[in-house]
C-alpha cells in the first residue's frame, strides 16, 4: 500500500532522515517507536507529504507522491487519515462541523449526508452527545477522539497517528488508545508514532525502532520485545521498559 | 445666561448655520463608510499575499510591491498623501473631492489593516493549516474556511479600532477644501468668531459616534466569543 524507498530528509544542514525503506501492507497496523529526535515523527509527516522529502521516493497507491502536483496532492491526503499530537482541532466550529467541513468544502458529500456520516462516527467514537459542543469545551481525550473521528468521516485508506496519546493526561491515554485498538481490529491500515509500548505489544502488527534517522530494527512484536537484536534498541528499551 | 443664549442662537440657529454641521458630518460618515470598505478589501488582499508569501514562498512579486506600499503609506503622514493625491496625482482632473477623501483614507487605512489581519493570521497555530493539509483541502480553501475565520475574529477589535481612528482622521479632509464636520464647525468658527460652541459640538459629535461604535463592536465580540466557552 505505501513503499519507501531512500527516503531522506534535511532540514537545511541537519538531516533527520538518512534513506528510510520499507512497505507498510494492506492492513498492517505498523508502530514506529524510537528516541526523540530519531525522524520517526517526520517519518511519519513524510508519508502525507506534509514534510517534503529531500530525496527518495513514497509510493501510495500506485503513485509516487514526490512527483505530485499540489492539487493531486490533496486527493491523495483525502485517502489517509492524521491525527495529531495536539488534536488540532478547529476551534471555531461545533464538533459537528469539525467533522463535516472537510467532506463538504471538496464536495465528496452534501451537507445532510456529511452530518448524517459525521452522527454515525461520533457514536463510534462514544461521543455522540457532543455534536453541538466547541472543542474548548472538551477534555484532551475527547479531543482526540474526535480528532480521529474527523478523520475517519474521509473514508481513508490509511491512517497516521502521531505521538496521539502524548499530549494527554494519564488517565485519559486509555480511552484514546482503546479507540485505536478498535479501528485496529476493524481492518484498518495503521502507521502509530508512540511511546505506549503496551499498545504496541498488542496491537502491532510489526514494530519498527528508529534512531538516528535510520530504521535501525522492525520485526513483529514477538520477536522485537522478546529478543531484541540491535544494542541501541536493548538500551533503548531497558530505559523505557 | 441671555448671553449665552445669544452664541447658542447666533451659532446654530441664525441662518441655519446649524446645516454646517449636518451636512458636514454626512460627507464625514460618507467618507468614513467608503474608505472603510476601500481599507478593508484592500488590507485582506494585501495580508493574504504576504501571509501567502510568508508561509509559501509564492507571489514574490506581488509581495514586494505590497511591501513598497505599506512602507510608504506608514512612512508619510495621512495629510501628506490626502494633499498628494488631490493636488498632484488629480491636479489636471476635475474630481469630485469627496471621492478623492474616500481614495485617499481608503489607501492609507488599507496599509493598517495589512498589517492588521497578517498578524491574526500568522498568529494562527501552524497546526491548523497542517490540520486542513492533512484532511486534502488545499491552501486557499484551508485558509478561507479554518485559518481566516479565527483570524478575523483574533483581531477584531484592532480592526474596529481603526475604524474608529479613521473616523477621526478624515478630520483633516477640510485641507483640500472638503467641508467634513471638522471644516464645518470651523466655518461657523469663522462667521461668529466664537470658537467654544461650535467647536465643543464637533468634538461631541465625533465622540458619540466613536462611543456609539465601540460598544457595537463589544457586542460583536461577545457573539463570536461564544466558541471559546469552555
Amino acid at each position: 500500500m505505501i513503499e519507501v524507498k531512500g527516503l531522506k530528509k534535511s532540514f537545511g544542514e541537519l538531516e533527520i532522515l538518512k534513506g528510510i525503506d520499507t512497505t507498510i501492507n494492506n492492513g498492517e497496523k505498523v508502530v514506529v517507536i524510537g528516541p526523540s529526535g530519531s525522524g520517526k515523527s517526520t517519518f511519519l509527516r513524510c508519508l502525507n507529504r506534509l514534510e517534503k522529502p529531500t530525496s527518495g521516493k513514497i509510493i501510495f497507491e500506485g503513485k509516487d507522491l514526490t512527483e505530485l502536483s499540489d492539487r493531486q496532492l490533496c486527493a491523495v491526503r483525502e485517502k489517509m487519515g492524521m491525527v495529531f499530537q495536539h488534536f488540532h482541532l478547529f476551534p471555531h466550529l461545533t464538533i459537528l462541523n469539525n467533522l463535516t467541513l472537510a467532506p463538504v468544502k471538496l464536495k465528496l458529500m452534501n451537507k445532510a449526508d456529511a452530518a448524517a456520516k459525521a452522527k454515525v462516527m461520533l457514536d463510534k467514537v462514544g461521543l455522540a452527545d457532543k455534536a453541538d459542543a466547541y472543542p474548548n469545551q472538551l477534555s484532551g481525550g475527547q479531543k482526540q477522539r474526535i480528532a480521529i473521528a474527523r478523520a475517519l468521516c474521509m473514508n481513508p485508506d490509511v491512517m497516521l497517528f502521531d505521538e496521539p496519546t502524548s499530549a494527554l493526561d494519564p488517565e485519559m491515554v486509555g480511552e484514546v488508545l482503546n479507540l485505536m485498538k478498535q479501528l485496529a481490529d476493524e481492518g484498518m491500515t495503521m502507521v502509530v508514532v508512540t511511546h505506549e509500548m503496551g499498545f504496541a505489544r498488542e496491537v502491532a502488527s510489526r514494530v519498527m525502532f528508529m534512531d538516528g534517522g535510520r530504521i535501525m530494527e522492525e520485526n513483529s512484536p514477538e520477536e522485537f520485545f522478546g529478543n531484541p537484536q540491535n544494542p541501541r534498541l536493548k538500551e533503548f528499551l531497558s530505559k523505557v521498559l | 445666561m441671555n448671553e449665552f443664549l445669544q452664541k447658542l442662537y447666533d451659532t446654530f440657529i441664525y441662518d441655519d448655520r446649524w446645516k454646517y454641521l449636518t451636512n458636514g458630518l454626512k460627507t464625514t460618515l460618507v467618507i468614513t463608510f467608503f474608505a472603510v470598505i476601500i481599507g478593508m478589501l484592500l488590507g485582506f488582499i494585501v495580508a493574504i499575499i504576504r501571509a501567502t508569501h510568508d508561509k509559501t514562498g509564492k507571489f514574490p512579486i506581488l509581495n514586494f510591491l505590497a511591501k513598497v506600499y505599506l512602507t510608504v503609506i506608514r512612512g508619510t503622514p495621512v495629510m501628506v498623501q490626502l494633499l498628494i493625491i488631490y493636488y498632484v496625482i488629480f491636479a489636471s482632473v476635475d474630481i469630485n473631492k469627496v471621492l478623492v477623501g474616500v481614495l485617499a483614507f481608503g489607501f492609507n487605512s488599507g496599509a493598517y489593516v495589512a498589517e492588521i489581519v497578517r498578524s491574526g493570521i500568522m498568529s494562527i497555530d501552524n497546526g491548523q493549516f497542517e490540520a486542513g493539509t492533512s484532511l486534502g483541502m488545499n491552501y486557499t480553501k484551508t485558509m478561507f474556511y479554518i485559518v481566516m475565520p479565527q483570524a478575523f475574529k483574533n483581531v477584531l477589535p484592532a480592526l474596529a479600532n481603526e475604524c474608529i481612528v479613521l473616523l477621526k482622521e478624515t478630520s483633516v479632509a477640510g485641507y483640500i477644501a472638503l467641508e467634513d464636520l471638522t471644516k464645518g464647525g470651523d466655518i461657523i468658527r469663522s462667521l461668529t468668531y466664537e470658537a467654544f460652541l461650535p467647536l465643543i459640538a464637533v468634538a461631541l459629535i465625533y465622540l458619540v459616534m466613536v462611543v456609539t461604535l465601540s460598544s457595537l463592536v463589544t457586542r460583536l465580540e461577545r457573539r463570536l466569543a461564544k466558541s471559546d466557552r469552555g
